[in-house]
């Protein structure tokens, strides 16, 4: 494994006991009743994690440290323009999103290429924690946790052919249930994209769940991208189509402005955003401003991707 | 029987009524802050309230105008420098608020150097920056006395600023945002309003002057001179 261990948080302090109870909630409704039979081994591995077992929210932190954010800071604040322009909208308006039933459409250049059901995605791929910050380009940032499994593993099993060198991801369209899509403030259905070494990297994960929860729908339900060395607007939400390609996918925010926005969209503090500086962020929770770190606090894991890139242009 | 004019009515009700409901956005942030019911990023809420509460009143200020000439309510002018003073009033918090995020919670004590690079770098910064500057001499000259003192004609002219100021404040908003502030393009829609409005009342004032007789924009004028746009 490419990850470092470093000094893990004290469980006591990540999840506490009415949380870890509810992971068999979050199982029962995840899974569905068809699960049963494949219950213990993801209990397991759940229980697992909840004892300290993998924390890959380490890397290079300072002095500061990293607490969890609380689960209603992590529902209640975020950008999901689906359902509005303002961070407290997905909260108030996602309720007309169904994330069941719903289909993953794995496609491109694969030699397997399959729809899933969300709920055989979940079996075919047991969740495990990842505690990762995220990090807004708006300069705030959150510390969460995810419960997901590597996107490598369903790249894995579709085979990418030798072609494939990009992954492009599709947010559902439907102004039905997304009623933010009734206005043009972006190209809709929302598309992001991801380098295959990025996309492969055991850091980039496809989240169905955080806190031991099923995933709520304003977090981008019923199954999302995390890479937490990334802005969290790469971090596509509400997934209905993985498409493998050739060439570097076209992404919502670099089409909207091309000067504010790049394909990378690295966490950078030496690379600011036109009209604002990146060079530190709000804790969400704190009052005091934290220095930014570079690849947000992942370097040591994923520096080597863009060695020898000018990050300045490949912002 | 006593019988109270219009402009009594204006100045010993609704004036002290509108006194203490402008203080309603102060009195909401503070009791939110002190209920931690300002959300999970509180300094960006005060920051973004305070900021649209100013620019509010601003406009308010300017609607005085065409107001009083639509509903026939002269006495309304009484009510503009008290909405313009709190236009300013929101202002500063909101520019305080802004410099000691900008510093202080950087680490930085009161330093104004993070302030002024921002304001150097950051167009929609510098915009937001000068439309509060040009605030501050029109706050500094709203007694009575400095309208004598200035003269009417270049207390007047000076006054015009608010303008800029409403406008550098939309500009400052609407830049901010990804451009999907609805409230921003809304306020932008009303300053462009109310400034045709203005050029169109004042050519037609001026017309009005010369056939006193005929009224300006269907309104029948109540008492000489309803449109003192520029006073």
């Amino acid at each position: 494994m490419l990850i470092r261990r470093k000094p893990d948080i004290p469980s006591s302090e990540i999840t506490d006991e009415k949380v870890y109870w509810n992971r068999r909630a979050f199982i029962r409704a995840a899974a569905g009743a068809g699960a049963l039979a494949l219950g213990a081994p993801v209990v397991n591995r759940l229980v697992a994690a909840a004892a300290g077992g993998r924390r890959d929210g380490g890397g290079q932190q300072g002095a500061l440290e990293d607490k969890l954010n609380t689960y209603e800071e992590i529902t209640t604040y975020n950008n999901f323009y689906e359902f509005g322009t303002g961070k407290g909208d997905p909260a108030k308006y996602a309720h007309t999103l169904r994330p069941r039933p719903w289909t993953v459409e794995v496609t491109g250049e694969v030699h397997r290429p399959r729809v899933y059901d969300i709920d055989e995605l979940l079996k075919l791929f047991p969740l495990e924690e990842r505690v990762y910050r995220l990090r807004c380009v708006e300069a705030w940032s959150m510390v969460i946790p995810w419960e997901g499994f590597p996107l490598a593993s369903l790249l894995e099993r579709v085979e990418p052919t030798s072609h494939a060198r990009f992954v492009e991801f599709t947010t559902l369209y439907d102004p039905e249930q997304m009623p933010g899509q009734r206005r043009a403030v972006l190209p809709w259905p929302y598309v992001e994209g991801l380098r295959l070494d990025e996309a492969m990297h055991p850091l980039t994960i496809l989240a169905a769940g955080l806190y031991g929860k099923v995933l709520p729908n304003q977090n981008g339900a019923p199954l999302r991208l995390v890479v937490p060395w990334k802005y969290g607007f790469k971090s596509i939400k509400s997934i209905v189509r993985i498409r493998l390609v050739r060439e570097q996918p076209r992404t919502t925010w670099n089409l909207v402005a091309p000067h504010e926005y790049g394909f990378y969209a690295n966490v950078n503090p030496d690379v600011d955003h036109p009209r604002w500086s990146q060079k530190r962020e709000r804790r969400i929770g704190e009052l005091f401003k934290r220095p930014t770190l570079f690849l947000n606090g992942y370097a040591d894991q994923v520096a080597h991707l863009y060695a020898g890139m000018d990050l300045r242009k490949y912002f | 029987m006593v019988v109270r004019t219009q402009g009594w009515w204006v100045r010993r009700v609704v004036k002290p009524a509108v006194f203490v409901l402008a203080l309603w956005p102060l009195a909401w942030l503070v009791r939110g802050a002190l209920a931690g019911d300002l959300g999970a990023n509180p300094i960006e809420k005060i920051t973004h309230w305070t900021g649209f509460t100013a620019l509010t009143f601003v406009l308010l200020a300017l609607c005085v105008t065409p107001l009083k000439v639509f509903l026939g309510l002269p006495a309304l002018v009484h009510l503009r420098r008290m909405l313009g003073l709190y236009g300013f009033f929101y202002a500063l918090l909101h520019f305080g608020v802004y410099w000691v995020d900008q510093t202080v919670f950087a680490g930085v004590g009161f330093s104004p150097r993070l302030v002024a690079e921002d304001v150097l770098e950051r167009p929609y910064i510098t915009v937001g920056f000068t439309a509060f500057l040009m605030l501050v001499p029109l706050a500094a000259t709203s007694a009575d006395r400095m309208v004598k003192r200035l003269g009417a004609r270049r207390w007047r002219a000076l006054h015009r600023l608010v303008y800029f100021a409403a406008a550098g404040g939309v500009l400052h908003y609407l830049w901010k945002g990804k451009m999907e502030e609805d409230w921003a393009v809304a306020y932008g829609l009303l300053l462009v309003g109310l400034l045709s409005w203005r050029l169109v009342a004042g050519r037609l004032r001026e017309r009005a002057r010369a056939v006193p007789a005929r009224g300006v924009m269907g309104v029948v004028p109540a008492h000489p001179s309803p449109l003192e746009v520029g006073d």
